[in-house]
């Protein structure tokens, strides 16, 4: 990504200093301080402070600038109400009165309705591939299929990804084929991972989506650091970073939020809350009025959505990107959702929550069927598009898969590059020892 | 001992025949001068020919006294934070892509002013004043890194960046490998370390440490304006990910530095003073010690060769092989604790590599394995002091240990 030459602009404001006629009472009593002052001196100065009407006096200390009062009132834990969540379609896709549709004309909208189809289409198959032992690990994003594709749908392809592990629909939107997630998952030699990394740890540079790395909530930083460089550069982009309820709860969260409104830089923090984190369910995660509350903490503008609805999703994230670009601030969205699978194929979440519940949030809330039912009422699609889509995209998953899993695996040399830039000496010497080893041993460790 | 060629490890003439700079950058200063040093031959170690030796060893180098590459006349004095400085200056000029991120870097100029002035001149976004989270201005600079920036994380005492060592290790250390090669992390992760005077054990880490076995980062040690200064620059022009090691206790040094622009070798370790009784290994602050030391045992007519390692990670094994063929008695001198420190790995190195060329084992003198004391009197104690340093080597030369 080529750079420009940084341009200077003026500090940015650092120091809150008293308002109005009070400047000149506060600096000179500064004034007075660091030239040395008596008891007399400073009694004068408060004194001339009694001039004034109580009601006119406010709070100028550094730390905030706000009335006084006189009444002890302690805020309480959470707002009389909870901040609403903002839907377009109700649950069976109808659009509400008084909404606002956004422009989603048919092309954009089937095109979403397809990535939909394609992904869920990829999650059962890939599941089942792993109870089957074909690959060793996989991990689904079945009930926040609008929310991975139509918040994808309301960005660019400048504007950079930094993904938890539950947006591959954020990557297939932007174009990762089929045969690119499968070769990811079967840690095959045409991965761009080069089979270093687990199943569904995605990454591509081409498509501004950034590798995945296990541990919570670490992109949350990476992506602050990339909103940085974009506001030095003055793009036409912003950051984006994805994570979920349990992913609020790590200190990177809460570093990234205060940075990222500090520093202004125009990055989208969307909170999936989809209700559990493996097990722990979100009121175990928190006490506070969810994820959208702590927006105004940090001094950051911030919205709760129905992550099920794609027309919302998309009107919210588009929204926050223009703000972001525009005004160079980041944005809070808790997108409210729900995890129809389970955490991963290490999970059996039918441990810690009913079968029905699962049911019912499987097919009664199920956000694409909630779409399709929106396009339809649009004639934009019909059953036996869905019949044909879903033939489709059963056999190109399935043909995906199978060619993936002939490619032979990485070579061993491929064992030690790019762990630098280029191969040190011990790395060369490791390799030579390696290959010793692998010509005196039987053919199941030769390399190709 | 056998014969060169006949059993040595596999890969030792490589390792002897060819400097670490070999296919790596260009360094404008691979040869760094012997401070004025006289190289004695005889290899007898008689207590008579060490005393006839002793009047004709007098020359040491010590901080301050290093005649350098140019003229005495030429060149400009410096103390060790102001030559970083001068190094990140000098880089952020010429690459508009370097910025600094840390705690108090932008207008307080830095806790320990490697970064003053430089807000000034290249205004507050390159030199960003983070809030306090080390782990998230690590992942940040991290982040801006992937994005096409060259960022400098600061951390104010290396000890903290204890809070950022996920993002050091699975991020830094590893993004370049598993996201196949596609996204580069050329940061460097740089502050203050060691043992200082009655810090308390929070702000005595040695983090080389533990940081030295994380793939896929380099690490770099300084312990003299000259070699900070260009190892800054080196560190900041690298695409990997380095960690640059001050030592809290140098900054004050001062050292006359060659004004033409440097860049040294992050891979190559320094040699300091040749000879040919021990091979003493060593870095940043114990660099030092070590000379003091030397000073006593050349009086007491021994030869000691002194080998700035510099490099913690990559070791310079060419510079070191060499040294070991030569003297075939090894002492590491470090500030680490005895478990796990870079004394141990090197230990472990020179014992795979080297083998055939030692006379007795690899010996290594370092700090017991406790937290670093508060009471003076403790503290100097966990540091490995120079007298401690002349008793091992005249130990190993005399044929005691």
């Amino acid at each position: 990504m080529g750079l420009l030459p940084l341009l200077l602009r003026g500090a940015p404001k650092r120091f809150l200093r008293a308002s109005g006629s009070y400047r000149s009472l506060y600096e000179s009593n500064s004034r007075r301080r660091r030239h040395g002052t008596d008891a007399a001196a400073a009694d004068q100065a408060v004194n001339s402070r009694a001039d004034h009407r109580p009601d006119d006096q406010m709070l100028d200390f550094p730390g905030a600038k706000a009335a006084f009062t006189s009444r002890m009132e302690f805020i309480s834990p959470n707002a009389a109400e909870a901040v609403p969540c903002f839907r377009i379609l109700d649950d069976l896709g109808r659009a509400l009165d008084g909404s606002d549709i956004p422009e989603v004309d048919s092309s954009l909208a089937v095109k979403m309705y397809h990535t939909m189809v394609r992904l869920q289409t990829f999650d059962s198959i890939f599941y089942e591939a792993q109870r089957q032992g074909r690959i060793s690990f996989y991990l689904t994003n079945i009930g926040e299929e609008a929310l991975n594709v139509a918040s994808a749908a309301a960005l660019t392809k400048d504007d950079v990804v930094f993904p938890q592990y539950r947006e591959h629909g954020v990557l297939m939107w932007r174009g990762f084929t089929l045969d690119e997630f499968a070769n990811q998952c079967f840690s095959n030699e045409a991965g761009h991972g080069k089979g270093r990394q687990m199943p569904i740890h995605y990454g591509s540079e081409k498509l501004n989506y950034f590798t995945i790395s296990s541990p919570i909530a670490t992109q949350l930083p990476h992506a602050v650091g990339a909103a940085y460089g974009l506001k030095m550069d003055r793009k036409n982009a912003c950051a984006v970073t994805y994570f979920g309820d349990g992913g609020s709860s790590e200190g990177d969260f809460h570093a990234a939020c205060n940075f990222a409104a500090v520093l202004e830089a125009p990055v989208l923090f969307v909170c999936r809350n989809n209700g559990y984190a493996i097990s722990t369910p979100a009121c175990e995660q928190y006490k506070g009025d969810g994820i959208v509350v702590r927006g105004r903490g940090y001094g950051m503008t911030s919205i709760r959505v129905d992550g099920n609805d794609a027309l919302a999703v998309f009107k919210a994230v588009s929204a926050a990107r223009k703000l972001a670009v525009e005004q160079s601030k980041p944005v809070l969205i808790e997108a409210m959702t729900y995890r129809v699978g389970h955490h991963s194929t290490s999970d059996d979440s039918t441990k810690y929550r009913s079968g029905e519940e699962i049911a019912h949030w499987r097919s009664v809330r199920d956000p694409v069927l909630r779409f399709r039912r929106w396009l339809e009422s649009n004639a934009w699609w019909s059953v036996e598009d869905e019949k044909e889509l879903r033939g489709a995209a059963r056999k190109e998953v399935i043909s995906a898969m199978n060619q993936a899993e002939k490619k032979n695996k990485p070579p061993l040399s491929e064992l030690f590059t790019d762990v630098y830039d280029t191969l040190p000496r011990n790395l060369l010497e490791q390799e030579a020892t390696l290959r010793d080893t692998v010509s005196k041993n039987p053919p199941s460790l030769a390399p190709h | 001992m056998a014969a060169a060629g006949a059993a040595l490890a596999p890969g030792i003439e490589n390792r002897l025949l060819s400097p670490p700079n070999a296919g790596r950058i260009r360094c404008s200063s691979s040869a760094v001068p012997a401070r004025g040093a006289l190289v004695v031959r005889g290899a007898a170690l008689s207590e008579e020919s060490r005393k006839n030796r002793s009047s004709a060893l007098k020359a040491v180098a010590v901080k301050g006294e290093a005649p350098n590459l140019t003229t005495a006349k030429s060149g400009h004095e410096i103390l060790l934070f102001d030559a970083l400085r001068e190094g990140l200056e000098e880089e952020m000029a010429r690459d508009p892509t370097v910025c600094v991120i840390g705690e108090d870097v932008g207008h307080y100029g830095g806790s320990y002013k490697v970064t003053k002035g430089l807000a000034e001149k290249f205004g507050d976004l390159r030199v960003l004043d983070t809030p306090i989270c080390e782990n998230s201005f690590t992942g940040m600079g991290i982040g801006a890194a992937m994005t096409g920036l060259r960022t400098v994380v600061e951390g104010m005492n290396m000890g903290f960046l204890l809070l950022a060592y996920n993002q050091i290790s699975n991020n830094a250390g590893m993004l370049h490998y598993t996201s196949g090669g596609q996204f580069k992390i050329p940061i460097v992760i740089r502050g203050p370390g060691g043992v200082g005077k009655q810090l308390g054990a929070e702000h005595s880490q040695r983090l080389e440490s533990y940081f030295q076995s994380v793939p896929g980062l380099q690490m770099v040690a300084c312990s003299t304006p000259y070699n900070a200064k260009g190892l800054m620059k080196a560190a900041i022009r690298s695409d990997n990910p380095v960690i640059l090691y001050e030592h809290v206790l140098l900054y004050n040094l001062k050292e006359r530095i060659p004004d033409e622009e440097y860049v040294l070798c992050l891979e190559e370790a320094e040699l300091v003073r040749p000879g040919k009784d021990v091979t003493i290994l060593t870095y940043s602050r114990m660099r030092h010690f070590v000379l003091q030391a030397a000073k006593t045992l050349v009086e007491r007519g021994y030869d000691p060769e002194i080998i700035d390692i510099r490099s913690l990670k990559p070791f310079d094994l060419f510079t070191i092989g060499n040294s070991i063929k030569k003297t075939h008695k090894v002492l590491i001198v470090e500030e680490c604790m005895r478990t796990g420190g870079i004394g141990a790995s090197l230990r472990a190195a020179i014992v795979d590599n080297f083998w055939d060329f030692l006379d007795g084992r690899p010996e290594c003198l370092s700090s017991q394995d406790v937290p670093t004391p508060y009471a003076a009197t403790l503290e100097d104690a966990t540091v490995v002091q120079p007298a401690q340093i002349v008793v091992k080597v005249e130990q190993m030369c005399q044929g005691l240990v």
